[in-house]
């Protein structure tokens, strides 16, 4: 023994690969004991569950079992949208229907942007901004679109001022909100470490703050499209000769359900096509979230 | 030659009923090329004393004097390395360490240069482009380092840096940090509960007792670091008899029982 102490360790040698058993054997590799809740991916069976409603709407209304009034056949409502995609609806197209709705949406969520984003941040920043501006925030957020409405068409008249206002709203507290929450998610540590680099106050919030905010207004930015678009019907009651919502509240009149439905789909898809488009640039711009 | 002069500092807390002394007036000395590490229990005011230095806490009384003048907030000639390495992750690691010097008017070139050169001293300048989350705990304290020095401060104080670190990847960055500090020359203060890191990097190691947060022992000239740099042996210096009769000291005193001295190496600065 080659140890002062007289004691030495056993050297193991290092074992010989044993074969892995089959998955089909009595010892599965996976058991139901050991996972974590909600594990594993989702798009399969979401897919399926898509298809399957699909289905259902395809053989209930099919077979007769809903009357077209009440549910009008998958058929029915594609053969509308081919109608309005090539224009030959009897109403204006479905791109003009499109792109008034677009336009109001994203100007409205622009000027949001403009306006609730520096908001947001004055509030996290300064108690007197927090001050100003907590309590009418706090007071309209929770107020459905449609109980202001009437004030808005008094004040602002039926053109594009109200129906931008009206989404701008409904676009503006949430985003506020997210960047007022924002502003406090920079560790001390962070803010710490900057100040002994000799950064003043404002390189303080130019370089730590803001930044470490960014993944919380992107969030509240695609809150806020969402809000958006829900307000998007709201908004189009107000005399509006153009816009998906406009569509469906008109062909609702006419008790056209193949149109309201086909609209709810556009909208629906459309709504989600940009909550993807937001999910993309928040893996682009802050690819660090959640990371540190 | 930079000094740092503590001069009866004192730290009390309001808390509910009263006053809590977090530090019983503390005195310090320290000179270029000193590292200074404070050992103690949690609740010995060793990080008060720190924040005090950096600036990021106010004394309630006495004064910290940066080459003769007074400290009042932090500033550029204390670096402060973090246990959670407070790195910002949207930045890459050059950009990171370059960070102070961007903020001060450097222009992009010259702040880069040093922030490869203070990259390449913690010995990860391969890394530079790299994004921080992507680096291993020890990297990123590596990284947080650098960023210390890119600044050039007086003084480097460090809170516990290696907390976060498993004991392998501390051993190895024990060990650029010294070879680091051999090549700058810096202040150190450095804080840690490990009574094996104390010994293996202090000149000058200084045990904090709580209540109130105190200096209780000084060790002066420790020799451990320096032998470390003239061999680069870190095995041989903390299996050495001396450095393992120190330790078995320090943690006496540390656990409040003292130990029959035999040497003067120890000497009570508060009873």
């Amino acid at each position: 023994m080659p140890d002062i102490d007289g004691r030495a360790a056993t050297v193991v040698p290092i074992p010989s690969p044993v074969a892995i058993p089959p998955a089909t054997d009595r010892h599965p590799l996976k058991t139901s004991r050991f996972k974590v809740p909600g594990e594993g991916s989702s798009v399969v069976i979401s897919v399926v569950t898509v298809l399957a409603l699909i289905a259902v709407w395809f053989l209930v209304t099919n077979m007769g079992w809903v009357k077209p009034l009440f549910l009008p056949s998958p058929q029915a409502v594609a053969d509308q949208f081919y109608e309005y995609l090539t224009g030959r609806a009897n109403d204006k197209p479905l791109w003009q229907h499109f792109a008034a709705s677009m336009f109001r949406v994203f100007s409205a969520f622009f000027l949001a942007c403009l306006t609730a984003i520096p908001v947001g941040i004055a509030m996290g920043m300064s108690r007197v901004a927090r001050g100003i501006f907590d309590p009418p925030l706090e007071f309209y957020r929770p107020l459905p679109p449609l109980a202001y409405l009437p004030l808005i068409i008094i004040w602002f008249g039926i053109d594009e001022l109200p129906k931008v206002l009206l989404i701008f709203l409904s676009c503006f507290a949430p985003l506020a909100l997210a960047a007022r929450a924002g502003m406090r998610s920079a560790s001390q540590e962070q803010i710490n470490a900057v100040y002994s680099m000799g950064a003043s106050y404002a390189q303080v919030i130019r370089h730590v703050i803001l930044p470490a905010a960014l993944p919380d207004i992107l969030i509240g930015m695609r809150i806020a499209i969402g809000f958006g678009w829900t307000t998007l019907v709201a908004a189009e009651m107000v005399a509006a000769s153009v816009g998906l919502g406009q569509m469906v509240l008109n062909a609702s009149n006419f008790l056209r359900t193949d149109i309201v439905v086909m609209g709810i789909i556009v909208i629906g898809v459309v709504a989600y096509l940009f909550d993807l488009l937001m999910r993309w640039i928040e893996l682009k711009l802050v690819p660090w979230k959640g990371r540190m | 030659m930079p000094t740092l002069d503590i001069r009866d500092l004192t730290v009390n807390y309001a808390v509910k009923g009263g006053m809590l002394q977090a530090l019983a007036p503390v005195n310090l000395k320290m000179q270029g090329g000193d590292f200074v590490v404070a050992l103690g229990a949690s609740g010995c005011g060793k990080t008060t004393l720190l924040n005090c230095i950096a600036g990021f806490l106010p004394p309630s009384s006495g004064q910290i004097l940066l080459d003769g003048l007074p400290v009042a907030g932090p500033g550029a000639d204390r670096g402060v390395v973090f246990q959670k390495h407070a790195l910002m992750p949207w930045l890459s690691v050059r950009d990171n360490v370059a960070l102070g010097q961007r903020m001060r008017g450097v222009d992009r070139v010259t702040r880069n240069r040093n922030a490869d050169e203070k990259l390449a001293l913690v010995g990860i300048e391969k890394y530079a482009e790299r994004a921080v989350y992507e680096l291993s705990g020890g990297m990123q304290q590596r990284v947080g380092i650098a960023r210390a020095l890119a600044n050039d401060p007086a003084v480097l104080l460090m809170d516990e840096p290696m907390g976060a670190l498993d004991a392998f990847t501390r051993e190895t960055v024990q060990e650029i940090l010294l070879r680091a500090w051999a090549a700058t020359h810096k202040m150190v203060f450095f804080i840690t509960h490990s009574v094996e890191e104390a010994l293996f990097l202090a000149t000058r190691l200084i045990v904090m007792s709580p209540s109130p947060g105190r200096i209780s022992h000084v060790y002066d000239d420790m020799p451990f670091s320096r032998q470390f740099l003239e061999h680069g042996d870190a095995r041989k210096v903390k299996s050495e008899p001396e450095f393992i009769r120190l330790r078995e000291e320090v943690l006496a005193i540390v656990h409040h029982r003292e130990p029959a001295r035999d040497g003067a190496a120890a000497e009570a600065v508060h009873a």
